[in-house]
């Protein structure tokens, strides 16, 4: 179980100035749950993604993992960034074994280990490719079995398939339903499309700006797999279309 | 601009050096005085006698040596300095300054000092050219870690690359790679240049420059511009062995050219 408890965050900018990125944000996350978050831009929903995967400090609140506090990075936490992040000087394969290198996992092994993820994601053919060969979709792809490998228990995605086109977007989609219905992982997942969010969501957590904190949590009580155009399906989409509308006219106010 | 493949292009290049020494030798023909111009066909001749005797690959080998004297200390010093820099904040600021002193001043000043502190031996003239390497070399290692990408250490310490041993050498060092291929192939270049004026003051009895003076002061105006012409086939043999090493083994993983 994953427990966010009273996070606060400012940002001190190089001018003096302050910014409020997050209020006291409290969430509770059921272990396998899938949960995305959804908002304005600016609302601090990357904050929060840093502050679970330890790269940024919160000034106030705890962050627990199994009862455990979170400090800093660690093989509990996987984490697919938004900008491509895989190492160009690394074959997709010896991307996927960075961590298990680290590890000191013996190399037979790491080729087992690499061999199956690839096989999970699809890429089998393209483990002695560098990255630059790589279309976007498949380079998310690799990066999200470079997460798995370390076999965290939380996998936290923000806006991971944000920069590919609706098509390839819409088949990732099914095939991250797909990795997490085989691999139960907790994911939490940033996005902008509420589609994306109806689509693959157990709960939908939206947030406001500034000061951003959680405006509401909407459960999406449909079975899997999903069909995008049910009218079940569309209902969620405008109650959360409504409660972002909300949201932007705020923010522009 | 795409001028052919292979080997149309080729045949353009061929026929463009073709033509420069055919204007070279009818130039040399109607000047007709060797001293102010020797012809082609007087500096072939030259340069086979040279190769005959054996003597041009001894100056070689001894331009050579001074040259991979000073280029590995270029790069021995310049890379750990310039990756202390671009990596510790501290250091950058302590650092810097000095540098920035140093680096202003000609290599070729510091002939004196490097015959005063080395003698007349190979190791003046590898100095002279180490100081031409070390900045170039220095100074791409620095922005080459100073720009290495946020993400990219950020996903390491997410994988589990915490320690700033590892984050250096596991993550900023092959993301400066491509920097410091840069950084060594522009000192490559500074180097050799200095080799000429390294040699001058006579730390041998040997080398491609010395032999330029030398030759000069007899008044063979043939050998020294096979001297010449021989200096810069080496320095375009050295720049493309890099470049090929760079490209087919070295930095394989980039996309394009890298350097
Ligand atoms: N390193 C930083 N220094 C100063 N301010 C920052 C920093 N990182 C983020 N901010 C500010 O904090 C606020 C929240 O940023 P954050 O990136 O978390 O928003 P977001 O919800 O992810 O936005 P988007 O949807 O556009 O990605 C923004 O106003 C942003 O300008
Ligand atoms: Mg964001």
């Amino acid at each position: 179980m994953l427990s966010i408890k009273g996070i606060n965050k400012t940002y001190h900018t190089e001018d003096g100035d302050e910014i409020l990125a997050l209020t006291d944000i409290d969430l509770t996350m059921e272990d396998k749950e899938f949960v995305c978050f959804i908002g304005p831009s600016g609302c601090g929903k990357t904050t929060l993604l840093r502050i679970i995967a330890g790269l940024e400090t919160p000034d106030s609140g705890t962050i627990f993992l199994n009862n455990e506090p979170i400090k800093k990075p660690g093989p509990d936490r996987g984490m697919v960034f938004q900008e491509y992040s895989l190492f160009p000087w690394r074959t997709v394969q010896k991307n996927i074994t960075f961590s298990l290198e680290l590890k000191k996992v013996p190399k037979a092994q790491r080729e087992d280990i690499s061999r199956r993820y690839l096989q999970l994601v699809g890429l089998s053919k393209f483990a002695n490719s560098y990255p630059h060969e790589l279309s976007g979709g498949m380079k998310q792809r690799v990066a999200i079995a470079r997460a798995l490998v370390n076999d965290p228990k939380v996998l936290l995605m923000d806006e991971p398939f944000g920069a590919v086109d609706a098509q390839t977007r819409n088949r990732l989609q099914q095939e991250l339903l797909k990795i997490w219905e085989q691999e139960r992982k907790t994911v939490l997942f940033i996005t902008h499309s509420v589609d994306e969010a109806v689509y693959l969501a157990d709960r939908v957590v939206v947030f406001s700006s500034r000061p951003g904190r959680i405006k509401e949590t909407i459960k999406i009580d449909l079975p899997r797999p999903r069909d995008r155009t049910s009218v079940d399906a569309n209902m969620y989409r405008e109650r959360l279309l409504s409660s972002l509308g909300a949201e932007i006219e705020n923010t522009i106010d | 601009m795409d001028l052919g493949h292979g080997p149309r292009k080729r045949i353009l290049e061929l026929a463009s050096i073709a033509s420069a020494v055919v204007i070279w030798e009818i130039i040399a023909r109607i000047i007709n005085i060797k001293y102010i111009l020797p012809s082609f066909t007087s500096v072939v001749t030259a340069f086979i006698g040279l190769v005959q005797e054996g003597e041009l690959y001894r100056d070689i080998l001894a331009s050579l040596n001074y040259f991979v004297l000073g280029m590995g200390l270029a790069i021995a010093v310049g890379i750990p300095i310039g990756t202390m820099m671009g990596w510790f904040k501290s250091i950058d600021r302590a650092v810097d300054p000095i540098i920035e002193m140093i680096r202003p001043i000609p290599p070729l000043a510091w002939i004196p000092f490097a015959i005063l502190w080395f003698g007349l031996t190979k190791y003046a003239a590898g100095f002279v050219i180490f100081i031409g390497a070390v900045f170039p070399i220095l100074i791409n290692s620095y922005t080459g870690f100073k720009n290495t990408p946020r993400v990219l250490v950020e996903s390491g310490k997410v994988l589990g690359c915490t320690r700033n041993r590892d984050i250096i050498f596991r993550i900023a060092l092959p993301s400066a790679l491509p920097s410091i291929a840069t950084g060594i192939r522009v000192g490559m270049g500074v180097g050799w240049m200095c080799v000429v004026a390294a040699e001058l003051f006579g730390v041998s009895r040997y080398g491609i420059g010395w032999k330029i003076w030398h030759w000069n002061d007899l008044h063979h105006m043939d050998m020294v511009l096979t001297y010449m012409l021989v200096l810069g086939l080496i320095a375009l043999t050295i720049d493309r062995l890099f470049r090929y090493i760079v490209q087919e083994w070295w930095l394989k993983w980039q996309a394009g050219l890298v350097v």
